[in-house]
């Protein structure tokens, strides 16, 4: 209980602290400079880039557990990528005394570093958390980019790890990164006949997990608005799966007004104004839309298969949805208009769970053939289909906020066969288990936090 | 036959554990059904169909045990009906509760045709979220390819 307060008190500081944050560049250079050693993401990273990456600096009133895991928690994101691999602190032949200090590169081109990360941290007069770093090209003896200050609450040094794994990522890829964000999924306890699920949510990396608030009823699929800080799932309360909302600052559930038959698999729209969702009625699962300004519904298929499993394009023109109407599950795009829809998938096997790229490029889904699971991605069009995993059970991908990296969940099989989320690139490579404390299903990845 | 019993048994059990969360209303107007009759149902009559594969049309072994079912129904237009649709565990999340809604449909709709009052029965898919038995073969996933009758139960609205 206490735990859940305490909790609460931090989301709800996060979202004041972080208009007081201030975002100080400061350098020599006027102009961001273009990153000297700027990797492709693309064509796959023969060698992880090697970076040095000491105990943050303690300045004035920090103590060496904050400087420490500091260093730690970015390490970790960066680590985790398989795009770089942090050099054990052990083997450093340097330990940055302040911050201002000359780099002596030296030091560190002999441990083989190819960038160099030092960081302070202070705690100002007024209690706020200072935390600044600056990012060096170790063979270029220059700064990539210009450093970064941050001005915080003490409690929010997580995501100051996070911000800075961000912006290190950005600079060093090109890319987008995803370090500050969060994932929403279903905890599972109990055996495979009874299970108990409950929502849960934690960050990226694992870290802050707590269960949502809600009726012990069964809950499937929590989804998180693009926009909002708020989540759209399935729950059985009533005793018939229906969707709800639920805002993440006070877990107040809400539902979609009169709701007939059966309803489930909702997702919102990029710009976090309408959902699309499977309802039943009478035995026939369609497609629908919801205003959530107006909650006015609008059927988007009408057809005797089943059609679940919708999921916007990012520009909110299109939805992919999967479909039996030709025999087995594949997948199908249609306008968020309505009309005909295109069919896009015509491999072996069924296809199920399309998930749109936030990018837009990649449309990642669930294939099952010849007994397995798989999760895979296709262009939009349905070429270059590319098979990511396979397993007994692999469902439900779910993207990550720069389109690089999708997580899954994998359930073993037999008698106490369970389920645990999963990381992997779009490249097929890295993947990893995502640590919880039950047993985890149907993630779901937030957008970056602000 | 041992087996079949000891499969009845299990799926009491489980809806005993499945009805927890719910609201529920044992009664209707004044008359009753008792332990004794419900357990009559569920082991002698058998409240449970199966499906073939992705399937969703009623076996011959399906319509037999439907049978029976209405039989055991005929004096007993103060019970309300609710049909659980299930899957096997060899499906995604979603297409599954879809799954789950067709089968139950289709047993609702048998009843229909055979006489039953539409305000008598409900729906509800569970697609494969409460699987009867949990091993990770053909014997386990064709006993949870299922749909349950249950009587003297209705969901509150």
């Amino acid at each position: 209980m206490d735990k859940n307060i305490k909790f609460k008190f931090t989301l709800y500081t996060l979202a004041c602290v972080f208009t007081l944050v201030f975002f100080t560049n400061f350098g020599m250079s006027q102009e961001e400079q273009a990153p000297k050693i700027k990797m492709t993401v693309n064509k796959g990273v023969i060698k992880p880039m090697s970076i040095a990456l000491p105990a943050f600096i303690k300045e004035e009133g920090a103590n060496t557990i904050i400087s420490r895991e500091l260093s730690k928690v970015i390490s970790n994101n960066l680590n985790g990528t398989g795009l770089f691999k942090t050099i054990a602190q052990t083997a450093y032949l340097d330990t940055p005394i302040s911050f201002n200090t000359p780099v002596q590169f030296d030091n560190w081109s002999i441990i083989n570093a190819d960038v160099l990360v030092i960081g302070a941290v202070g705690i100002n007069l007024d209690g706020r958390l200072e935390v600044k770093f600056r990012l060096w090209d170790v063979s270029q003896q220059k700064e990539i980019g210009k450093g970064k200050k941050y001005l915080t609450k003490q409690e929010s040094w997580r995501r100051i790890s996070h911000k800075i794994s961000d912006t290190i990522y950005e600079r060093l890829t090109g890319e987008s990164p995803y370090f500050d964000s969060r994932v929403v999924f279903v905890s599972e306890t109990g055996p495979k006949n009874n299970r108990l699920k409950r929502l849960a949510i934690m960050d990226q990396d694992g870290a802050n997990f707590r269960f949502l608030k809600h009726p012990p009823s069964l809950v499937i699929a929590p989804r998180f608005s693009p926009t909002d800080n708020e989540i759209i799932f399935t729950g059985y309360e009533t005793g018939k799966p229906n969707v709800y909302l639920m805002n993440l600052d006070n877990d107040k559930i809400s539902s979609l007004g009169n709701l007939t038959g059966m309803s489930f698999a909702p997702r919102f729209s990029m710009d976090g104004k309408k959902i699309v969702l499977s309802i039943t009625e009478g035995g026939n699962t369609d497609i629908f839309s919801i205003n959530l300004g107006t909650l006015e519904r609008r059927r988007l298929t009408s057809n005797i298969g089943i059609d679940t499993a919708p999921s916007f394009s990012p520009d909110g023109k299109n939805i992919v949805f999967e479909s039996d109407r030709g025999g087995g599950q594949q997948l199908y795009i249609i306008s968020s208009e309505g009309g005909d829809a295109k069919r896009i998938s015509f491999g072996e096997g069924k296809y199920a769970t399309p998930v749109w790229s936030p990018r837009g490029d990649l449309i990642a889904f669930t294939k099952i053939n010849k007994g397995k699971f798989h999760i895979g991605v296709m262009r939009v069009d349905g070429s270059k289909e590319r098979l990511l995993t396979t397993s007994f059970l692999d469902e439900g991908p779910a993207w990550s906020p720069n389109g690089r990296v999708i997580m899954f969940f994998r359930e073993t099989p037999g008698k106490a066969g369970a389920p645990s989320i999963y990381s992997i690139d779009i490249s097929g490579r890295n993947m990893k288990k995502i640590k919880t404390a039950s047993f985890a299903s149907d993630p779901n990845w937030s957008p970056l936090l602000n | 036959m041992q087996k079949i019993i000891f499969g009845v048994l299990v799926s009491m059990l489980l809806f005993s554990c499945e009805n927890n969360g719910f609201k529920t209303n044992d009664q209707i107007g004044s008359e009753q059904i008792s332990q004794t009759d419900l357990d009559y149902f569920k082991n002698l009559v058998g409240d449970t169909i199966l499906f073939t594969v992705d399937k969703s049309d009623l076996r011959p072994d399906a319509l037999e045990v439907l049978n029976s079912q209405l039989q055991w129904l005929e004096d007993k237009k103060f019970l309300p009906i609710t049909i659980q649709g299930h899957a096997d565990e060899q499906g995604t999340r979603e297409y599954n509760l879809a799954l789950g809604a067709r089968r139950a449909n289709a047993v609702k709709n048998y009843f229909l045709a055979k006489g039953i009052e539409p305000g008598r029965i409900n729906i509800v898919t569970y697609g494969k979220e409460r699987p009867l038995r949990v091993c990770s073969n053909e014997e386990c996933w064709s006993k949870n390819r299922r749909a349950v009758t249950v009587v003297g139960k209705q969901l509150s609205e």
